[in-house]
């Protein structure tokens, strides 16, 4: 079982694949960090040696943040824009898209679960 | 699509010279503009600028963490009172 940045890796996987379950890690990342790790991007989890893990895990130490650290740099950046009181912080404030997005239909990512609203019919 | 690198931040001249001139001769005035496109220099901060929303100017304090952004996203140019049939605090203006 491997274990890298506080996260379990998925056994029967390629480890190429298993990177991306840990949190600011995608594919483009993934493969690089096996590059600089010389680790084969083919081998399944299941098959790695303990000094391939500690190689992989010094590569993503040294050069990358994940997890906890890149989730509070991500809300720091968001508090940072609602404390300045700018455009885009309102719109975080108010839970709308903030990058000019139409509100009149759709962005119901942001807005959540549709809400009705009575009296709304046309007369 | 994103400003060029090379050509460097878009930041309004004659503001700029207004500021330059404040910062030299120790002043804080509230300067009134509608350079609503000029992003926010370093040396801006500390002074109030009053930036035109269309109607009126509202007074933005810069702080150092607004240094980058444009002025005008710190002065709203629409006000929202609330949807049609919502019963709630209506005609106060937020500024």
């Amino acid at each position: 079982m491997a274990r890298i940045a506080g996260v379990d890796l998925p056994k029967n996987k390629r480890i190429e694949a298993a990177l991306t379950y840990i949190f600011g890690i995608g594919f483009t990342t993934s493969k690089k960090i096996l590059d600089e790790a010389g680790v084969s991007p083919d081998t399944r989890v299941h098959d790695l040696t303990d000094a391939d893990v500690a190689k992989i895990r010094a590569v993503i130490d040294a050069n990358f943040k994940v997890e906890g650290a890149l989730r509070a740099e991500v809300t720091m950046n968001i508090k940072r824009l609602m404390d300045i009181g700018c455009y885009r912080g309102l719109r975080h404030r108010r839970g709308l898209p903030c990058r000019g997005q139409r509100t009149r239909t759709n962005s119901r990512t942001r807005k959540g679960r549709k809400k009705t609203v009575a009296g709304k019919r046309k007369a | 699509m994103a400003r060029s690198i090379k050509k460097g931040p878009y930041i309004d001249v004659n503001l700029s010279e207004k500021v330059t001139q404040l910062n030299k001769t120790n002043q804080k005035k509230v300067i009134k503009t509608w350079a609503r496109r000029s992003t926010i220099p370093p040396d801006f901060v500390g002074h109030t600028i009053a930036v035109h929303n269309g109607n009126k100017f509202i007074p933005v304090f810069i702080t150092e963490n607004m240094v980058g952004h444009k002025l005008g996203e710190f002065a709203l140019t629409r006000t929202f009172r609330g949807h049609a049939g919502k019963k709630t605090d209506k005609g106060s203006r937020v500024s």
